[in-house]
Formats: structure tokens, sequence, C-alpha cells
């Protein structure tokens, strides 16, 4: 099921949790909705939901307007972040809800849905916990029982906000994988809510990265990583030196010096680079030229803090733990990729 | 190591108190509970039980002291099962829903509270007495509300407002309004979510709130005592008929329909405890009393 987002603005009394967001969903896609807090992800997949009205804006299930659907109507799976199970219900009744409120006519006969609870919970490897209450279940079990219980009604659209968010994080790891494949398994159209931008990279098939209720960028891993379209991009995925520069006569400057880094454009700008994707260099014509002012030791490399300019600016990279830098000794190298966005005005 | 920490004595966790201070507080607390509390209660007993059980029981079946029971009885059936819609409605209202004028809403909720129950009865008779606007014309088609059962029902919703919504309210905002919005994106209707959902999760606050409205229903003197007339036989409950019968010294009888108002309490409580016990196990980090 295709969904489609088109110009959708939501305000929570005159505050703009969205703004203008557009956004096509193919079918059987796995998509992640990634932010700081506060970006309007959730209110999002609130508002594909139907559990929230647009105030402004169409979205479209099929090409088809949803947005005066109720989310019954909908037919949406929706995984919530705390799971939502119902505590009075066992495990079994909790998955078999959403068949057992359905009107007379559409309703499978009792022993139908207990056939398909037990395929559930078979999926779900969760077989012989039918009686337990929620209360009774670890987290992960609990998302998962949250899961099956979304998918018995055969939804068309799979949404989850925040799956893994209140896991530690070695379930939330073998989740992660768990639903990765789940995902091939059944091909649902899949939409999840996440902070946490290593499981947006390695789970989804396209990234939506979100910041104060507008879309920043819509792309694959190796898109939003590689080729970041604004600062906020770059800041947020992965790690980010940057460095105030100018653009002019085709090169990178940094103050007066040219810092041999190709760029069209004119006037000032902002530099930015990962701190661990660069070659550390020993002569210097046209490179970044620092003084070592700080270091501290990471898992697997040591980082340290640079002024350039001498003085005027101050960036961090990454060097081998065996690198023989130290305070106050000279230091060259230059990135290996980089993005220069102008400084607006 | 461990031999060696048990041995180690007298060493007090910084909460605790010495035997003396305890002993002192906790026999200040005990003779203030038996003096208030038990006394009166076991006094309401023996003055029931003085001519024995053959006067006790002529008292409660005699014609006036039956027809109060009944009455007690007809105005808690009406008064309870009111106050338990209005109250699940109002905390459902509150709880789960932003609207403006909601503090302004539990204010008035409390009122009954914060009023003298003498002045909650004699509202209803500015509102429905012969010098009213209302009460003329209600009387023009022959209701009538003020020294008639309707007006002791009326007093007594009023006054028992409160219960059921007040012990509602915390609860329900408390467990937000996710397992409904799960239940509706699962396809279920609003009443289906209402039955399915919503209801066992408040099961337990709303009999607790149900059972202290009843014995509140059943006790309430002053609203009702406004606005009864105390025509024996007819507009006489319970609380009202035990002063009558105190005012007329007939002590044995007041004692003896005291003694079932007092019964009705003690069974309010344990039924509570009860509760109070299954609340615990069924809501953990729920609101205590």
């Amino acid at each position: 099921m295709d969904v489609s987002v088109s110009h959708v603005t939501k305000e929570f009394a005159r505050f703009p949790a969205l703004n203008d967001v557009s956004l096509d969903i193919h079918s059987g896609e796995l998509i992640a909705l990634l932010g700081p807090s506060g970006s309007g992800k959730t209110t999002l997949l609130r508002l594909i939901a139907g559990l929230d009205q647009p105030t402004d804006g169409q979205i479209l299930f099929g090409g088809e307007d949803a947005s005066h659907k109720s989310v019954q109507e909908r037919n949406i799976g929706f995984v919530f972040q705390h799971y939502a199970l119902f505590r009075h219900m066992t495990v079994a009744e909790n998955i078999g809800f959403g068949l057992k409120v359905r009107p007379a006519a559409a309703r499978p006969p009792k022993t139908e849905i207990r056939r398909r609870v037990g395929e559930l919970l078979e999926m779900i490897q969760l077989s012989g916990l039918e009686k337990r209450y929620p209360n009774q279940l670890s987290g992960g079990q609990r998302q998962r029982v949250a899961l099956a219980r979304a998918m018995a009604i055969e939804p068309r659209v799979l949404l989850l906000d925040e799956p893994f968010g209140a896991l530690d994080a070695k379930v939330r790891k073998e989740l992660r994988k768990w639903l990765r494949d789940f995902h091939d398994r059944t091909g649902h159209t899949t939409v999840f809510v996440t902070h946490d931008q290593e499981e947006a990279l390695e789970l989804a098939d396209r990234v939506v990265v979100m910041s104060q209720g507008r879309i920043e960028q819509v792309g694959s891993a190796d898109d939003v990583y590689d080729r970041p379209s604004s600062p906020f991009v770059h800041r947020f995925i992965g790690e980010a030196s940057e460095v105030a520069v100018r653009m002019e006569d085709g090169e990178v400057w940094i103050d007066d010096r040219t810092v041999g880094l190709k760029a069209d454009g004119n006037g000032p700008a902002r530099l930015f680079f990962r701190p661990h994707d660069l070659e550390l260099l020993t002569g210097c014509g046209g490179c970044f030229e620092g003084v070592v002012v700080g270091s501290r030791r990471l898992a697997g490399a040591r980082r340290l803090e640079v002024e350039l300019g001498g003085g005027r600016h101050r960036v961090e990279i990454d060097v081998p733990v065996d690198h023989p830098a130290a305070m106050k000794s000279g230091l060259n190298f230059r990135p290996r990729h980089w993005r220069v966005f102008p400084v607006a005005g | 190591m461990t031999d060696r920490m048990l041995r180690k004595p007298h060493l007090r966790s910084p909460t605790d108190e010495t035997l003396l201070t305890k002993l002192v507080l906790i026999g200040i607390g005990g003779s203030f509970l038996a003096f208030f509390l038990f006394l009166p209660l076991i006094v309401v007993f023996v003055e029931a039980f003085r001519n024995g059980i053959g006067r006790y029981w002529d008292a409660l079946v005699e014609p006036d002291a039956a027809a109060a029971i009944r009455l007690t009885l007809t105005v808690a059936a009406i008064a309870v099962p009111l106050n338990l819609v209005f109250g699940v409605a109002a905390a459902w209202a509150i709880a789960k829903f932003e609207f403006r004028g909601k503090a302004f809403l539990i204010t008035l909720i409390d009122l009954p509270f914060s009023i003298s129950p003498v002045i909650s009865g004699l509202v209803y008779v500015l509102l429905f007495g012969s010098q009213s606007l209302l009460g003329p014309i209600l009387k023009r088609y022959g209701i009538e509300i003020l020294f008639a059962v309707p007006g002791i029902v009326l007093a007594t919703v009023f006054v028992t407002f409160p219960f059921v919504a007040r012990e509602l309210i915390p609860l329900m905002q408390d467990q937000g309004t996710g397992d409904e919005e799960a239940a509706l994106s699962l396809g279920a209707s609003g009443w289906q979510t209402f039955r399915f959902v919503t209801l066992p999760n408040i099961k337990w606050g709303l009999l607790y709130g149900v059972l202290l409205c009843n014995a509140r229903a059943m006790g309430e003197f002053g609203a009702v005592s406004v606005v009864s007339g105390h025509i024996r036989g007819l507009t006489n409950t319970m609380p009202l008929h035990v002063e009558i019968l105190y005012n007329e010294y007939n002590m044995a009888a007041a004692f003896a329909v005291a003694s079932l108002l007092a019964a009705l309490a003690l069974v309010t409580l344990a039924l509570k405890t009860l509760l109070e016990i299954r609340f615990d196990a069924g809501n953990a980090g729920g609101r205590r009393h």
C-alpha cells in the first residue's frame, strides 16, 4: 500500500509541530522517521495513523484521500512506544483483540481466531506463553506481542513509534535484526520512528531526517551519511567536524590560506567533514595546518582537538591510538570527503 | 561475615527511633483511637442491645423504622447508580480529553465537598420551595419535590456527587490514553474500547468509589434533614429517624437503628480494605488512600 503525505501541516495550540511536510512512501518499503525530540516525527506517524488530524494538507492511502477516515477505517497496525498492551488480558487475548472486536459479519469464528493467534505467536517466537499476562513478560517479549497484536488485523500499513526505545542495548540489537527479517518475510509497508541514527541507518530502506517540523532529507543510508543535504543532517547523522571557511576562485579558504579543497561558489561557508575520514600529512602544501590542544581516548581511536589559523578555529579529528601527536605539536591533515554549505547572508 | 554483621548491636537505621519514643508515640496514637473511635462504636452496640435482642428486633420492624430503612435503601438505589454514571462520564471527559474550562469543571465537581451539607439542602429549598420560581409551577402539575422523596434523592445525589469522579480522575489520568488509542487502532468502536479496555482498567477504583458513595448516601444527614420535612413513615431516612427517636428519649430504639448504620460503616470498611488489597495488586504504582 502506497502512502502519500501531501503538504501536511499540524499545529498544537498555534505551535506548528509539522510545517508543510510532503512524503511518498512506496508499497513494501521500510521507512525510518529520524530526528531529535520535538522534530515532529511522532506527530507525522500519528497523522498517518489517524490518531490525530492534520491542520492542513492530505494523507493518501493508495491514491485515495484518507484525511476524513477514522483510525478504525484506515486499517493500520500501530505499535506504541510503551506497547500499550492490555494489562488485564493474556497474551493470546491481546493478540486476538483486533479480530474479536470486528463487526459480527466480518468476525472470524472463535476457532479461527485461536488458530491465527497461534500462527502469530509462532511468528514472534513466543509459542507457549499465550496464557501469560503482559506484566509477566520481559520488555522484548512485550514488544513482540505488541507487534503481533498489530499484525493480527492484517493492516495495510505497519506504523511503529520508537519500537525499541524502552529496551536495553543488547535486546534492541537483536530485535532490530528480527524486525528486518520480519519485514522481509511479510513485505508490509512499514514506517517507524526513531531518534537512534544507527537504528535508522541499519534497518531502513530509506531514512527521512526531520528537524523542527520539516523534512531535511529523504534518502538511503548512503545518501544521508555520505551526501547530507544540509548542515543539520551532517551534524545529526554520524560525527561532524566543522569550520568556518570562504569560497573563492574555485578553492576553499581558511582565513587567508587555501587548504587544497576544490569548491564552486563564492562567499562565506561552513566546511564539514567526518573526524575519522581524513589523511594525515607530513608536509603541507595546501592543507589543514594545526596545533594539538587537546586529546582524549575513544574506543578505537584517539580524538584530538586541533587549533587552526593560529587559534581562530578549532576542530576535532581522530587519529590512530598509537599516533605520537603531543600537546602543542603541529599536525597537518586533509579530509578525504567533505561538504561545503554556503552561509546565508 | 554475615555473622559479624548480625551481631553488631544497636545500629539503628536513620529513620528509626528509640524504644521509649516508639512506645510513647504508639501509646498516644492508640489511646486516641480507642477513645474517639472504638469506644463510641462499642457504646452504640451496647446501648442497642441493652434491653435484649427482642426489643432490638422490635425497634427495627416497627412500621416507622421499617419505612425509614426502606426509604434509605431506595434513595441509595437511585443516587448511587446516577452518580456512578455521572462520575464515570466526568472522569472520562476530564482524564482523556483536553478542553477549555477543565480546571473549572474539576472545581465544580469538588463543590459538594467544600460546602456545608445544610447549604446543599437549602439550595433545593430555594429552588423548589413554595416561594421559589420552580416550586409553584411544578406544584401545578402535581409534582412534589420538597418534603418528598424526589427532594431527598436530589439532595443525596448532590452531596455524594464527587465520590466516584474523584476516585477515578487521578486513576484515569495516570493510565493515560495509550490503551484506548491501541484499541481504536485495532478497529474497536468507542463503546467496545470503553467496555473491553477502559472499564477493566478502572474497575477496582470504580468499585471503591461506589462503595464510599453508597456509605455517604445512606448516612447523609444535613442536606436530607433540610429537604425532608421529617414526616414519619414517609420522608424520614435512617439518620433522621435516629435523631427523632433520640429526641423522644427512646434510647434503645435510637441505638438499634444507629447500630444498623454503624454496621453498614463496618461492612464498608471491610470491603474497602479488601478492595485496596486487590487495587494494589492490580495497579502497582497507583494512588493510595
